[in-house]
């Protein structure tokens, strides 16, 4: 570990918060991988790894991944849920790596929803 | 630092590690790698968490579950549910003694959400062994606006002007403090981080360490600044190794940043810091026993003046603070003094962290503004006194300390309110006690522990501390005299005026402030030879109550003297010559049928 000057502050800082960001649950957007066991067995995982590896490839920072149950609806598995801050959840059906794709660069980071893969707006209420 | 999906940060400060939480992580990784979670799911070991009374605890983020009381067999499930099926796991969640639904989430726990985090802000938060996480979390951005925008004047301004006071006991001005050392003449000063942390059941400072040492590290950089001073030590006790292996580690790295040494952010300032390992006296928390430890010499205290500001360690100025004050510094300098006097009462700013235990529901380390009031404390924090027991009194000072009844909980805390009740704010222990403690007990206890810890240079402290501990020991006993109480007043007044340091001035005041209250429990004990709260075991007897027994026999089991006897399903009778009144009998019976009197 070489000396630091005031500026290399900033410079771990953000290098530090892309990864801990988490910690303050403050991310700008929310995804859900449902990860039942339905889900598991239609591929969710590999829904997960493919979140993982493109926001490391693209640097993102502040986009918290988050796993859940079963939602429900166990024949349109893998399923995944995307939150944006102050948004709507939005729920997105039997999902492939190439569709979370789309769905991280065109939802997610450009704010448009992928009409053709969702199931609906809005969630379910508890009563 | 790569990018996980999950941040599981489990508690290792000393209380959870004592329970198991390095098996716990292991245990964790084993489960995560079983499942091919390890490239998304990450294990933090942070410092203490705070809540010790339910630990091991974790809390995972982002989702800020609250996970207690974990044992290695529950996570091969938690693994599974939670983190592989994304199921959170109710029954490893905290479960208040009074609702009925677990809370799922650590801010909606009382016990957190009560709570302004100034010295623990970075608790449970970051790794308290890795720098760049305290970075990350705008460390060391106070010292970079101290060495190149402030001179060393405007330091102490800064500290004055936000009313900071110490917060080893005494409460001091900080500021006023520097300035002392600051003007003093000389070029060679030290400075002084006191983690001599001796009160029985005071646990701030080890924790501030362990879960944050850097943020104690940047404020005594910046102190040194202030006051000129080129040396510092950490006065640690050695019964605090996870504290002093934090500490060592977190030296080491500012030291290879260059935020320890010569030149420090190309300032032209150099400072450095040594770790002086403490002989295990009480005493050493006064300042100048501490100063004689470190030049190797026996601990005791001399006269004042001179005051350390003047003469210290080899004789060169000093500036002692403890181990909270200076993890205070880096805040005030970042946020200024305006953000930080609006926090507190008109003379006391800031937070204060206690340590909460005692007959409390949530055993913990607590951050409060001062002059919230010992019943939010107590109540909205500490969720109250165990088994719908009545609350008695607190003790707050520790041994130094005094003890608040149960009619002044709404007394707010601050140091002048804490003093004209006849107690302190100290370092910041906060015994807690129920209808079950006797107070006359309590006094005796900590003169013991005085008494002990006395360092025997003054008489009034060594041989008045044995008076006082001769005279509870007979009113425990039953051997009370009529003008006990007198003598136990002058004795403890006289004591404070002829000892030399704060342990021999302070150290009455347990038992001046318990007669204060509760003189009538020191008269039933002395005239009628009775123990209101049924602990003083020369002066109870244990009974059957013969309406509620029902025979169940479950005492006759427990009783290791065989002294209780009777048939079954009817009432039993107590042997009072076989009774060694050990209280199991008390403890076991279910339907409160045996009685002390």
């Amino acid at each position: 570990m070489p000396k630091i000057k005031i500026e290399d502050l900033d410079r771990i800082s953000e290098e530090i918060r892309k990864a801990t960001l988490l910690r303050e649950g403050a991310g700008r957007a929310k995804i859900t991988v449902h990860m039942g066991t339905c889900g598991i067995s239609a591929g969710a995982r590999e829904i997960m790894n493919t979140l993982l590896v493109e926001i490391e490839k693209r640097d993102i920072k502040d986009i918290i991944l988050a796993t859940s149950g079963c939602a429900g609806l166990c024949s349109k598995e893998p399923m995944a849920t995307v939150e944006l801050k102050g948004k709507a959840p939005v729920k997105y059906i039997e999902l492939t790596p190439e569709k979370i794709r789309k769905i991280l660069l065109e939802h997610v980071l450009g704010g448009k929803i992928v009409k053709e893969y969702v199931l609906a707006i809005g969630s379910e209420r508890i009563s | 630092m790569k990018t996980y999906r999950a941040h599981l940060m489990l508690c290792a400060g000393t209380g959870c590690v004592s329970n198991n939480s390095f098996r716990i992580k292991e245990s964790l990784e084993k489960e995560i790698k079983k499942h091919s979670l390890q490239d998304e799911i990450l294990v933090v070991m942070t410092g203490c968490n705070g809540f010790c009374a339910v630990g091991p605890i974790m809390v995972v983020k982002p989702d800020g579950i609250f996970y207690q009381n974990l044992t290695e067999e529950d996570i091969p499930y938690l693994v599974e549910e939670h983190f592989l099926k994304g199921r959170p796991v109710q029954k490893l969640m905290y479960f208040p003694p009074k609702e009925k639904e677990v809370i799922p989430k650590m801010m909606d726990i009382g016990f957190f959400a009560h709570q302004t985090l100034i010295a623990l802000k970075n608790r449970g938060l970051i790794d308290p062994e890795k720098i760049d996480e305290y970075i990350a979390r705008d460390g060391y951005r106070a010292l970079a606006k101290a060495l190149t925008s402030m001179t060393p004047e405007q330091v102490i301004k800064e500290i004055k002007d936000s009313g900071l006071r110490g917060r080893g006991g005494a409460g001091f001005p900080t500021g006023l403090k520097w300035e002392f050392c600051r003007k003093s003449p000389g070029d060679e000063k030290y400075i002084i981080c006191n983690a001599d942390e001796g009160d029985p059941g005071a646990f701030m400072d080890r924790s501030i360490i362990e879960s944050d040492p850097h943020l104690v590290l940047e404020g005594m950089i910046i102190g040194a600044y202030g006051i000129g001073a080129n040396q510092g030590y950490v006065y640690i006790r050695n019964e605090y190794p996870l504290a002093m292996k934090r500490l060592e580690i977190a030296i080491n790295q500012a030291r290879q940043y260059g935020l320890l040494g010569e030149n420090i952010f190309e300032s032209g300032f150099n400072f450095d810091i040594r770790i002086q390992k403490g002989a295990g006296a009480f005493v050493c928390g006064e300042e100048t026993s501490l100063i004689a430890s470190i030049e190797g010499k026996p601990p005791e205290p001399r006269q004042r003046p001179p005051f350390p500001a003047q003469s210290g360690v080899w004789g060169k100025p000093t500036n002692i603070n403890n181990v909270e004050t200076w993890a205070t510094v880096p805040t005030i300098i970042f946020k200024g003094a305006e953000w930080f006097s609006a926090i507190g009462t008109e003379k006391s700013k800031g937070t204060k962290v206690f340590s909460l235990v005692g007959k409390i529901n949530n055993t913990g380390l607590v951050e409060v503004p001062m002059g919230i009031t010992l019943r939010e404390i107590i109540y909205d924090i500490g969720d109250g006194i165990p088994g719908g027991k009545k609350f008695k009194a607190v003790q707050t000072g520790g041994p130094s300390g005094g003890c608040i009844p149960a009619e002044l909980i709404d007394l707010p805390v601050d140091y002048e309110q804490l003093t004209k009740v006849g107690s302190i704010m100290g370092s910041g222990g906060m015994i807690v006690m129920d209808e079950d403690t006797c107070v006359v007990d309590i006094a005796r206890y900590f003169i013991k522990f005085t008494n002990d810890e006395s360092c025997g240079k003054c008489s009034s402290c060594r041989e008045g501390s044995e008076a006082l501990l001769e005279i509870l020991n007979r009113i425990c006993n039953g051997e009370g005299e009529e003008g006990d109480i007198i003598l136990l007043e002058e004795l403890g007044k006289a004591i404070k005026d002829a000892s030399l340091c704060g342990l021999g001035q302070t150290l009455p005041n347990p038992v001046l402030s318990t007669l204060q209250y509760f003189k009538n429990e020191y008269e039933a004990h002395i005239k009628e030879k009775k123990c209101p709260a049924g602990v003083c075991k020369a002066l109870i007897q244990y009974f059957v109550d013969k309406e509620k027994c029902n025979g169940c026999l479950l005492c006759v089991k427990s009783c290791p003297q065989n002294a209780i006897t009777g048939q079954k399903k009817e009432p039993q009778t107590i042997d009072q010559d076989k009774c060694i009144k050990c209280n199991m009998c008390y403890e076991v019976c279910k339907f409160n049928a045996i009685q002390k009197r």
